[in-house]
């Protein structure tokens, strides 16, 4: 891909038997306008923020498929196809270059492409599908005779488990090792044998998702290694200010740095969190001060909300220390947990300084015995919910309109709406990390009491 | 202790250290030692290459389901649940993933942990490892839902109607009834009571069991009439609802399906006590159990740190294990099970790779020349 400032733009190779749907293999050689290198990427970002905003809000497969649709019209479309598939692959390619810079980036980029082609994947035609898997030349040997006869019977109970009522299989079925379809064995939807999944016909997208991930990961690294080594020097004066500039603006806050309205001391803490904590951290940190203690994932999870709301190195150790004590000694709190709390802080280990978790991260982590993180709303029994709820003081009919919203499974609508209930006041963005929870709901307290302390 | 480069340095490090016990982590792609001279170096060098695929199984995560100990207490009441989740994970290691290469070992108080060690498991992503662990969860229950397994759609999936059919069904029926009661009480069928979705049936149970409170018979013979009841009563609803037609399946899985702490799986920088370490609190060796045998192993009969010393001091110990005499020694069964059935055939493979992909290099050569 060339650069060039003219207002011409010549296409060297001709377009026009290339599918719709691009992989992203190689980056064409073509001419890009410098104005179109960074506009491109700029639509591309508004499809792929929207698209992680949806995964965020845990909206279902066919809800991110209309997403999807929705997003490219709106972003990406134009009326000429070779057009808009250049536009395609040209703002990928720009993308790719400035999502390539740190891991965190990478792996944003990564997923959000990822679920991005799979959508629009799923909106093509049979027969378009079945090209594009084509086109990927997946070396995957379709099981057929007498091998596919012995595995019929098993073959029937996986569809059955998955919900179809008959046992009928499907007539094309792949043997595929386990590690290249994840999804599929993560979700128990293929049979497994001697290491190798037997991947339906309709599955066979899955194959063709875990390639292009591979692919664009591969990719990424070297495109790095390029940049770092040569792109970002040559084109100091002209690119780089743009792929800078690129990655910043779209990504929204991640509440690693505290504002200011978030700033806690200790003294506060028990105070703050009846008034401004979201319901996953309210219940940690009640079930913190009742049991002095709480596993892994319930530290991380208060930890790190508790360190984007502002409390400091010494006051969180001083917090949790005083808790565990109660249970472990101090002994055991200074060997076995200071190290975690002082490593969350960027203090020790790889000396990363780590984000608290958005709400995506915490309703699809997953809860066992013991446990108390996760969302509420996700992970409670709807009697142990409706309890909680009224003690942050909802009425039967916001509760009623916050189960609705449970049982839809749209968690972080349901917390919107609490959030809503509780301080009298509507939220039109929507509740998407705890740290925001904590921070609307500051800023509604300190308009009413200008003066008093929090 | 950092990198250790080969056996002597190993040595040295121990002798040198006296560690109380000894993880193992994962194989980083550049030495550990020097990770901060790579880190300004913008992305991360610094990354795990290589780490066994591995499953860490704690008794104290039964708690709920075993009435014979709490915590960290383990008996030979409650062990079996560890030795039913051995099998019903080795199976499924073997025969649905492929793997080989598999060692169990005792943990040297209240568990068992698992590392499977083919190359193939060595080198799955973070990605592939969390499926895998995926593939194994069941156990969806955390403290806030009573209803601890939801098993969905028309049937089980092959892999859990083997473990069902193969295990867990007989384990719960014979070996839990006998050792747990489960059933005995009120407190204890409250909660399996819980688990029935319908209110008409539980309703209906409970009454007839507040009834035959003061029956002669013993608590297990209770508890046994009390599971035929109410497998009776829900076969004869069986058509009222789909969730009522997975209830039985589901409330075994609650007490026997292995409830593995998925999260050490997923990750390929989890640390793992290595075998053979010494328990700091029970003293305990962390000995290899064999799946095949595992119905044998009693973890209080494991021996212990002092009883080695005391092997030592009497002059009975001989370290060679070739010897004729390794089997009367304490761990000279484990030492030898652990060489022949699991050290051996990794190395062996280990060596066919080597020379497979030091075939293929040539070959590869040979046809640049062709040129």
């Amino acid at each position: 891909m060339e650069v060039i400032r003219s207002q011409k733009r010549t296409v060297s190779n001709d377009v026009v038997s290339t599918p719709t749907l691009p992989l992203y293999l190689t980056a064409p050689p073509m001419e890009v306008r410098l104005e179109e290198f960074e506009l491109f990427a700029i639509d591309r970002l508004r499809v792929l923020k929207g698209v992680s905003d949806g995964l965020a809000r845990g909206r279902n497969p066919n809800e991110m498929d209309d997403l999807v649709e929705t997003l490219w019209k709106e972003h990406m479309r134009l009326s000429d196809v070779s057009e808009m598939i250049n536009k395609d692959i040209i703002s990928h390619f720009v993308l790719r270059l400035v999502y390539c810079r740190s891991d965190e980036l990478k792996k944003w980029f990564l997923s959000m492409e990822t679920a991005l082609f799979r959508h629009r994947f799923r909106l093509k035609k049979i027969e378009e599908q079945r090209a594009i898997v084509g086109e990927f030349g997946l070396p995957y040997k379709a099981v057929i005779g007498a091998e596919l006869e012995s595995l019929k019977e098993r073959l029937g109970l996986v569809a059955r488990s998955l919900g179809q009522i008959s046992s009928d299989v499907e007539n094309i079925y792949y043997k595929v090792p386990f590690e290249e379809v994840p999804d599929l064995v993560a979700g128990r939807r293929v049979l497994l044998q001697k290491g190798y999944a037997f991947v339906a016909g309709s599955q066979a997208s899955h194959g063709v998702y875990f390639n292009l991930k591979h692919n664009l990961y591969s990719a990424l690294i070297l495109t790095n290694r390029k940049w770092t080594t040569t792109i970002r020097e040559r084109e100091k004066d002209r690119l780089t200010p743009i792929v800078e500039a690129l990655s910043t603006s779209y990504l929204g806050p991640d509440y690693t740095q505290s504002n200011e309205y978030a700033d806690i001391s200790l003294k506060d803490i028990d105070q703050v969190s009846k008034s401004s904590f979201p319901l996953c951290m309210r219940h940690l940190f009640e079930k913190l001060r009742e049991d002095h203690h709480l596993k892994h994932g319930g530290r991380m999870q208060l930890g790190l909300f508790l360190k984007g709301v502002g409390l400091k190195l010494d006051d969180a150790l001083a917090f949790w220390r005083e808790e565990f004590t109660k249970k472990v000694g101090s002994e055991r709190f200074d060997k076995e947990y200071a190290y975690a709390i002082r490593h969350n802080y960027g203090k020790e280990g790889k000396r990363t300084d780590y984000t608290p978790y958005a709400c995506s991260k915490i309703i699809t982590s997953a809860p066992g015995a013991g446990d108390h993180h996760g969302c509420p709303y996700r992970h409670f029994s709807e009697d142990n919910l409706k309890a909680a709820l009224s003690r942050m003081g909802l009425s039967s009919r916001g509760m009623e309109d916050v189960m609705d919203k449970v049982r839809n499974k749209h968690y972080q609508l349901a917390c919107t709406l609490t959030f809503e209930a509780v301080y009298g006041t509507s939220c039109d963005t929507g509740i998407n990390h705890p740290n925001q929870y904590f921070e609307e709901s500051q800023k509604i307290l300190k308009s009413k009491t200008p003066t008093a302390p929090v | 202790m950092g990198n250790i480069l080969n056996a002597s340095v190993m040595e040295d490090a121990i002798k040198s250290n006296f560690p109380y016990k000894i993880d193992i982590g994962a194989v980083y792609s550049v030495d550990p030692d020097k990770r901060h001279a790579y880190a300004h170096s913008g992305t991360n060098l610094f990354t795990p290459v290589e780490r066994e695929l591995v499953f860490d199984i704690d008794i104290t995560d039964y708690d709920d389901v075993r009435y014979c100990c709490s915590g960290a207490d383990v008996c030979s009441k409650c062990w079996p649940l560890m030795t039913v989740a051995i099998k019903v994970i080795d199976t499924s290691l073997r025969e649905d993933f492929g793997f080989k290469h598999i060692l169990w070992v005792f943990s040297g108080r209240r568990g068992v942990h698992c590392w499977v060690c083919d190359a193939k498991a060595r080198r799955l992503t973070n990605e592939q490892r969390s499926a895998v662990a995926e593939y194994f969860r069941v156990y969806k229950g955390n403290e806030n839902n009573a209803k601890k397994v939801d098993l969905m759609g028309h049937s089980l999936h092959p892999f859990l109607a083997r473990s069902y059919v193969d295990f867990l069904k007989n384990f719960f029926e014979d070996e839990l009834q006998a050792t747990q009661s489960i059933f005995s009480s009120k407190e204890k069928y409250e909660k399996i009571l819980g688990m029935i979705t319908d209110e008409d049936i539980q309703a209906d149970l409970r009454g007839k069991w507040e009834n035959s409170a003061r029956s002669s018979l013993s608590e297990e013979a209770t508890s046994r009439l009390r599971w035929e009841q109410l497998k009776k009563t829900l076969q004869s609803k069986k058509n009222k609802a789909l969730s009522l037609r997975t209830c039985v399946e589901e409330i075994v899985f609650t007490f026997t399906y292995p409830r593995i702490d998925l999260e050490v799986s997923k990750q390929m920088n989890h640390l793992l006590k290595a075998p053979f370490c010494v328990h700091p609190k029970t003293g305990r060796v962390c000995v290899p159990i064999d799946p095949n045998n595992c119905d044998e192993f009693d973890p209080l009969a494991v021996p212990t740190l002092s009883q080695l010393i005391e092997e030592i001091n009497s002059g009975g110990l001989r370290m060679d294990v070739d010897d004729d005499d390794s089997d009367r020694s304490l761990l000279g069964k484990s030492i030898k099970f652990f060489r022949s059935s699991f050290l051996e055939p990794l190395l062996k493979s280990c060596k066919e790779e080597i020379e497979t992909s030091y075939k293929a290099k040539i070959a590869k050569t040979k046809d640049s020349f062709s040129w």
